[in-house]
C-alpha cells in the first residue's frame, strides 16, 4: 500500500467563516473513500481543495507518489446548461485529455485513442456517435465518467455521482464505480450525500462535521458513535431521504 | 430574376456585403459558445452600451469607434463578472444596464443635436460604411478566426463544462475573457451594420437554428457559420430589391432559417423515435451522426 494523498491539519475557511478544522487524513492508492457530511459541512469546499483549486487555510495537502491535481479524474455535478449541449460523446470525452494538450491547439492521435480507449472501457462503444443531449441521465454519468478517467488515471474524484439517477442505474453506477476501484485498482473519492451506499461500498469513510469529523475504516465507522447516530437514523429516515435524491 | 450582379456594381453594396460576411461569421461562432453558456443576452447588453458609448463619443467629437471600443470591452467584462456572480440576478443587471445606457445615449445625442447619428446607431446603416471600417472588420474578423482555431477545444471544454476545465488546470477566467472581448468588438462592429436593436440577433439566431438540427459541436459550428453568411446575404438582396431596412431584413431572413430547421429537427426527432420504437437502434444511430 502506497500513500497517495495525505491531509495534515488542514483547515479550510469560506467567506471569512471556518468550515473545516484541523482536518487530518492519509489515503492509500486502492482506497474508496466516500466523503459524507451534511450540506454546508464544507464537502464542496473540500473538493477544491483536493482539486487544488482552493489553498487551504492552514495545513497542507501533500500529494505522493508522483500524483499531480492536474492528473485526478474529476466528475464534477451536472449543470442544466450541459443537459441539452449539442456534442457527441466523442467530442465530450476527449476534452478530458484538456490538461494534456498544453500549448497545441488540437488533440493527437495518442488522446483520440485514450479517448475511445476509455469509450470502450464503461462500455458505452455504441454510443460514440451519439449526441450527448439525447442520452438519459444514467448514460451521460458514464460519457462523464469516461472523460475523467482520461484526464486520471490513478485518482477518480466523483461529485455526487447518483444525484437524480433512478435507483436501478444508481445502482449500476455504484457496481461501475466498484468494479474501476476493484478490478483496476483506481483509487476512488466520492462525495455523497447517500450514506447507505457509502457504508456498504466505500473502505473508508470521511464524515465531515465541523472540528469533530470522523475519518477511518468504514467497519470502525458504523461502531463509532458519530456513524450509529448517522446510520440509524438515516435508516429510519431512508424512505424520506430516497424521495428527495429522486 | 434578381438583378444581382448590377447590385454589385455599386461600391457601397461591395462594402456592405464584404463587412458584414466578415462580421456574420464573427458573430455565429462567438453565439454558440455564448448561447450555450447562457449568456445570450450580454450580446443584447453589450449593443446598447456601445449605442451609449457612440452618443457621447460623437457629441463630444471624439472618433466614434475608437471611443466606444474600449468602452463596450470594459464593459464586457463587467457583465460576465455579473453573470459568474450568483448573488447579484444577471440577466436583471444586464436589463438594467443596458436599458441605462440606452437612455443616457438617448439624452445626450438629443442634447447634442445630432439626431442622423441616433438612427443610424438605432438602425444600422450599412450602406454607409467606408473603406476605414471595412478594414476594421477584417481585422477584427482575423482577430476572431486565429483565436478561435488556436482554442477550439479550450472554448469547447470550457462552455461544455466550466467546473471540469477548471480543475484540469485550464484557466477558464481567461478564456471568458477572451470571449467576452471577442464578443465587444464584433458587437460595436456589427452596430453599424445592424444597429443596436438587431445585432445581437446575429449572434443568437445561427446558433439556436443550428442546434435544432446539429448533434455535434463541431457540426453546430459549422453550420452556424454557413447559416450566417447565407442568411445574411439572401437578406441584404432582398433589401437592396425592395428597398426595405438592411437589418431587418437579415433578421427576418434568420427568423425564417430558424422556423425551417426547427419543423426539419421536429419531424426527424419524430421519425428517430418512430424507428426507437420498433428496435431498430443501428438505424437511428447512423442517423444521429450528424
Amino acid at each position: 500500500m502506497e500513500e497517495l494523498l495525505k491531509c495534515e491539519n488542514v483547515s479550510f475557511s469560506y467567506e471569512n467563516t471556518g468550515v473545516i478544522k484541523n482536518l487530518s487524513f492519509t489515503l492509500n492508492s486502492g482506497d474508496y473513500l466516500c466523503i459524507v457530511g451534511e450540506n454546508g459541512s464544507g464537502k464542496s469546499t473540500l473538493t477544491k481543495g483536493l482539486l487544488g483549486l482552493k489553498q487551504p487555510a492552514e495545513g497542507k495537502i501533500i500529494k505522493c507518489n508522483g500524483l499531480k491535481s492536474k492528473e485526478i479524474g474529476y466528475l464534477p455535478q451536472q449543470t442544466p446548461a450541459q443537459k441539452d449541449f449539442p456534442a457527441s460523446v466523442f467530442e465530450v470525452v476527449l476534452s478530458g485529455r484538456l490538461s494534456s494538450l498544453g500549448f497545441r491547439p488540437f488533440y493527437s492521435k495518442e488522446d483520440k485513442k485514450i479517448a475511445r480507449d476509455n469509450i470502450h472501457r464503461l462500455g458505452i462503444d455504441d454510443l460514440i456517435k451519439r449526441s450527448y443531449r439525447d442520452l438519459s441521465g444514467g448514460q451521460q454519468q458514464r460519457v462523464l465518467l469516461a472523460r475523467a478517467l482520461c484526464s486520471g488515471k490513478k485518482l477518480l474524484l466523483l461529485d455526487e455521482p447518483v444525484t437524480g439517477l433512478d435507483p436501478i442505474v444508481t445502482e449500476e453506477m455504484y457496481r461501475l464505480i466498484l468494479e474501476l476501484n476493484k478490478q483496476e485498482h483506481i483509487t476512488i473519492i466520492m462525495v455523497s450525500h447517500d450514506i447507505n451506499s457509502a457504508v456498504r461500498y466505500a473502505t473508508h469513510i470521511l464524515h465531515l462535521n465541523f472540528d469533530k469529523s470522523f475519518f477511518g475504516k468504514t467497519s470502525d465507522y458504523i461502531k463509532s458513535p458519530m456513524g450509529r447516530y448517522f446510520f440509524s437514523e438515516n435508516e429510519n429516515n431512508m424512505i424520506t431521504a430516497g424521495e428527495e435524491n429522486v | 430574376m434578381f438583378d444581382i450582379m448590377s447590385m454589385f456594381q455599386h461600391s457601397f453594396m461591395v462594402r456592405a456585403l464584404t463587412g458584414g460576411i466578415l462580421i456574420s461569421l464573427c458573430a455565429a461562432l462567438l453565439g454558440v459558445s455564448l448561447v450555450l453558456k447562457r449568456y445570450s443576452m450580454i450580446g443584447d447588453g453589450l449593443s446598447h452600451v456601445g449605442f451609449g458609448a457612440l452618443a457621447i463619443g460623437s457629441a463630444a467629437n471624439f472618433a466614434p469607434l475608437e471611443f466606444s471600443i474600449p468602452i463596450v470591452v470594459v464593459s464586457a467584462f463587467f457583465l460576465l463578472r455579473i453573470s459568474e456572480n450568483s448573488k447579484i440576478k444577471g440577466d436583471a443587471a444586464i436589463a438594467l444596464i443596458s436599458t441605462g445606457a440606452l437612455a443616457i445615449g438617448i439624452t445626450v445625442a438629443s442634447l447634442s443635436g445630432v439626431n442622423t447619428d441616433i438612427d443610424n446607431y438605432l438602425f444600422g446603416s450599412i450602406l454607409s460604411l467606408s473603406n476605414s471600417d471595412i478594414v476594421i472588420c477584417w481585422i477584427v474578423f482575423a482577430i476572431v478566426m486565429v483565436l478561435f482555431v488556436m482554442f477550439y477545444n479550450k472554448i469547447f471544454a470550457v462552455t461544455f463544462d466550466e467546473s471540469f476545465a477548471k480543475a484540469t488546470g485550464t484557466k477558464t477566467g481567461i478564456y471568458n475573457m477572451l470571449i467576452a472581448l471577442l464578443t465587444a468588438l464584433t458587437i460595436v462592429i456589427g452596430m453599424k451594420l445592424m444597429g443596436t436593436l438587431l445585432i445581437s440577433s446575429l449572434i443568437i439566431f445561427p446558433a439556436i437554428t443550428s442546434m435544432r438540427i446539429c448533434k455535434r459541436f463541431k457540426t453546430v459550428m459549422i453550420s452556424s457559420a454557413v447559416v450566417s453568411v447565407v442568411c445574411f446575404f439572401v437578406g441584404l438582396v432582398i433589401s437592396y430589391q425592395y428597398s426595405t431596412p438592411a437589418g431587418a431584413s437579415v433578421v427576418l431572413v434568420n427568423l425564417c432559417v430558424l422556423i425551417i430547421f426547427s419543423a426539419i429537427g421536429f419531424v426527424r426527432d419524430k421519425i428517430n423515435e418512430k424507428k426507437y420504437l420498433k428496435g431498430d437502434l443501428n438505424e437511428t444511430a447512423q442517423s444521429k451522426k450528424l
